[in-house]
Parts: C-alpha cells; structure tokens; sequence
C-alpha cells in the first residue's frame, strides 16, 4: 500500500504566561513520512531537527526476547561520527523512559525498535528526541498508557529560567535540566542534568517545564486532529 | 492435584485432637517445610514475594525502607595506582585505581589537564555479564561519571596544567566492580571520590634548556578537592514506593530507579533517572532530603578515613 500523503502541520506556540524568558521556539511535527517504518516521525524545534522511526511489533531474537512483554530497543544516530558512549547513555534514557509508557504486556515476545537520527542540532537535543519518538510511536500504533514529551531548562549564571533553551544559551548556562513528562498528570518520566543547581530551582525548572509540556500536548493533540479530520 | 487431595483425605480422617496433637510434634518439620515453601514461592512469584515484605515497611534482608547497607572505605590499597580506594556497599564491592601521566593539553584549551573515567564490569561480578567490549550498562556508569566529575567541578582542570600549551596532567580513573548487587552507581562515586582524595601528583619543573620534564618524586602534593559529591540512588516500586539503596534483585523488579547527587552545600550536581515510573514533586522532595542524610554520613565515613591514613 502506498503510503499516506503527507499531513504537514506547522503550528508555533508564543510565550507562555509566565513571561518573556518562558517562551517556547517554534514547532513543526510532520508524520508518516519514511515508507518502510511502520511509524515515523519528523519534530522540528526552532533549529533542531530529529528524525524518527518506529519498527514494531516485529520479530524479535531468541536471546533479546521477554515472556510477558515487548523488549523495546533505541538507537540513536548522531549527526556527524560514530555513535560512541555518550550516544548510549541517551538511548537508556530514551528507552527507560518509552518502557514506562508503552504498554509491553500487549505484545509479548515481540521487539519495538526506535531508529532515531540526528538532522541538525540547534539545543535542546535530548527534548526533541523524546518528542519525535512519541509522535513516531503514535504513528505506528503503539499501545501506549500516556504520550510523553521532553521539555529542556536552562538556567543561566544570574539564575534566570530559559525554556527550550538554542546551543549559544545551552552553552553559557550555569546549568541544563530536560526532563520527560507525561501527559495524564505531568509526572516526571526522566530527567538528566548538567550543572549545578539548588533545590528551589530544580523545583522552579519542574514548574515551568510541567506548564511548557501542556503547550506540547496542546500540539500533539491539534496535530494529530488535523491529520485524522483529512482524511 | 492427587497427592494434595490424598493429604486432605488424610486429614479429615484423623480426629481433631489427633491432628492437633500432630501439629505439635511436627513443628520443627514444618518450620522447615515452610521455609522451602518460602524459598520456592520467591522463585515463582518474586514481585509478590518482595510485595509481602513493603507491605510491613521492611525488606527481606532486615533493612528499613530508607537505611543503607554498610558501607566501608578502604583508601590507598594499591600501591602500583597513585591513588586508590576500595569501597563495599553491603556486598557490592567497587574498587578505583588513579594512574596520572603527562599528555599535551587539549588545542582548544591550553590551560587544562584531563580526567578520564572508565567504569569496567567484567564477567567476575555477576554472571549478567560477557567478556568482551563493555556494555551498555557499563558505558552507561561510565558516562554518568564522567557527568558527576564534569558538573561538580570536583578538581579544577587548570590545576591539573604544568605548562600552559605543552604538558598537562591526565588522570585515568579506572573503576572496577569486583561484585555486583546493585546500587553500583553510589558505589563508584564514592570510590572515586576517596581515590582522589588519595592521590598525591609529584613537582614537575620544565627544564627551559632542555625543554624536559623534570619529576621530583620525593616531592609530593595532594590534589586540591573542592568538592565531594555523593550519590543516592534509589528504587520506585509499583509506581508509588521508594526504597533506598537497592540490591540487585531490588533493581531487577523496580519499575524505575533515581540517583541524585548532592555536594556538601546541598547544590544538586546530577539528578539521573533513567526513565521508569513517574514521579510527582512531592516524592522528588523526600528523595533529596533523604540525600542530604546520606551525604553528611558519607562525608563523616571519609573525614575518618582521611584522617586515620594522614596519622600513619
């Protein structure tokens, strides 16, 4: 079967009401876009652009397999050079974090690969990813018990909050927090850090992302619309 | 299905004080009997097993739900290493050996040494891993680290620099687990904070007619340590409890873990969780108390050991 027309969805979000540092970049999110994935993905934001794609449930290895659920697999592909130890470290944060969502108890002894690649980098890389991986899973119809999204904090030397923060602001904060939340009551999923930080401002960053990651699903839930209304 | 029905049968036959007078003689036997039940249901159904004892807020091997194991520091072990430490977290044992050796300073910064982490789980210490390159789980600590050093700024890298633009200490910190029952992650931050807390860097003048390095062995100094971040780890079960400090069949049923790595100022230089089951901000708030606990015990433990080891 062919695959769909594309369902382009261009849709930016303006500063939240917390102020001007709160702002998010803009969004674009464009689906079913690769033919030989089952989902696929593409999320765009500001700069930043991450590819995804979605194999499963499909065979799965005789050593890799579980009894009762799914063994889920990422691989994360960088934009320039072999992928090397830091690579890894961000798939088990992808994979963890997909393993708490997706519903594995559906689909025993099947595997769930996600192939994720690098398009360009601007900040926020780790946000974007987990972005495009739950709209890809969304593509391919994966059971899952709550969408996810990745929202990136960066608090600079004066202790200002800056939101989906570009490479130039990544690079001259004092510390970086991205954190996954999910979408029934904004629970933290994951979260990896870089920097130092007191506890009322990880509380503070917690906050703001927990109010940024409702505009996200604000999105993913209009995008998706748009795209099942056409046709 | 036969034999428990012909048991039954041999019950209700005999007389009620009969059988009653056959409990008392068969105690002992069936204490017994009800520790290979015990065993054997932990085989079959662990989640449930371990379920049993949260429900009465303790574990199977005696411990609270917010008590470490104990933890023992053992500095300076390797006499080959410029500085050492061995460090057991209940039976979870990780030992760091630091070796300091020249290099070129990085072109980008000609100000600033190295220091380059490797956490090694080989095969010795648990049957979950293969010989070969290292794999995930290892690469994983080794990046988490690498984050620990870089964030909490634990040694200045310009302190590590003899010459500005031609030679530069690097430190290879190589931290081997020599048995795994969980919580490696504690374990090996604190093993390489007593490590370098051991090391001690010979002078290094540069001969400006030569333009060689000269090493004063005799004269040794310690690494000036700024900061001392300790980890605490925790596991989430079913979603809503939290128990610290897991073993390995803890972490192998938990449905998410935390670490959280805190310096004496009560700054947070990581706070790692892997994905799992989500938190709210509530539980995040007790996890970091119980850091702030852990990180005033642990920094007693190494004021101990530093000190016992600078009276020798």
């Amino acid at each position: 079967m062919q695959s769909e027309a594309k369902i382009h969805t261009e849709h930016g979000t303006d500063s939240s009401p917390q102020g001007p540092g709160c702002s998010l970049r803009h969004f674009a999110c464009e689906q079913n876009l690769l033919s030989r994935p089952d989902g696929s993905a593409s999320f765009l934001q500001g700069d930043t652009s991450v590819l995804a794609g979605v194999y499963g449930p499909a065979e799965v290895k005789v050593s890799k397999e579980i009894f009762n659920k799914a063994t889920l697999e990422v691989i994360l592909r960088p934009k320039i050079g072999l992928p090397g130890v830091a690579e890894k470290s961000r798939e088990r944060l992808i994979r963890n974090t997909c393993e708490a969502v997706v519903l594995g108890a559906l689909h025993p002894r099947t595997s769930i690969t996600i192939v994720l690649q690098v398009i360009s980098d601007a900040g926020s890389l780790m946000a974007c990813c987990l972005n495009a991986t739950c709209m890809a899973l969304v593509d391919a119809g994966v059971p899952m018990q709550a969408l996810f999204c990745g929202v990136t904090c960066a608090l600079d030397s004066d202790g200002t909050l800056v939101l989906d923060p570009t490479a130039k602001q990544e690079k001259e904060a004092r510390a970086v927090l991205t954190f996954a939340l999910d979408s029934v009551d904004q629970k933290l999923l994951m979260s990896t850090t870089k920097g130092l930080y007191s506890n009322a401002e990880l509380q503070q960053c917690l906050a703001a992302a927990q109010a940024a990651s409702q505009h996200v699903f604000r999105f993913y839930r209009e995008s998706l619309q748009r795209r099942y209304s056409k046709s | 299905m036969l034999r428990e029905k012909g048991t039954r049968f041999l019950v209700d036959s005999v007389g009620a004080e009969q059988a009653r007078v056959l409990e008392t003689e068969v105690a002992p036997a069936q204490a017994k009997a009800r520790e290979k039940m015990a065993a054997g249901f932990k085989t079959v159904e662990p989640l449930e097993y371990y379920r049993r004892f949260l429900k009465e807020n303790c574990r199977p091997d005696g411990r609270e739900l917010g008590e470490f194991r104990t933890t023992t520091v053992n500095i300076g072990s390797v006499s080959t290493a410029d500085g050492s430490a061995l460090v057991k977290l209940g039976n979870t044992a990780v030992i760091c050996g630091i070796k300091a050796e020249f290099a070129a300073p990085p072109p980008d910064a000609p100000d600033k040494g190295y220091v380059v982490p490797n956490v090694d789980l080989p095969p010795l210490c648990s049957s979950r891993f293969r010989s070969g390159p290292p794999g995930e789980e290892a690469q994983v600590a080794s990046q988490f680290i690498a984050d620990v050093i870089e964030n909490s700024q634990i040694i200045l890298k310009e302190d590590l620099c003899i010459s500005p633009g031609k030679l530069a200490w690097v430190l290879y910190c190589d931290l081997i687990c020599l048995d795994y029952d969980g919580n490696i992650l504690d374990a090996c931050t604190c093993a390489l904070l007593a490590a370098l807390k051991n090391v001690q860097l010979p002078e290094v003048t540069i001969n400006e007619e030569t333009a060689l390095a000269e090493v004063n062995l005799k004269k040794k100094r310690y690494l000036n340590i700024r900061t001392h971040p300790v980890a605490t780890s925790f596991a989430v079960f079913d979603d809503t409890l939290l128990i610290v400090d897991p073993t390995g069949e803890e972490e192998h049923l938990a449905t998410g873990t935390l670490t959280v790595v805190m310096d004496e100022e009560g700054k947070l230089c990581c706070l790692h969780k892997p994905g799992g089951s989500g938190l709210t901000g509530a539980k995040l708030q007790d996890c970091l108390s119980r850091a702030v606990t852990r990180h005033k015990e642990i920094k007693k433990l190494m004021d101990e050991v530093i000190k016992s080891m600078k009276a020798k």
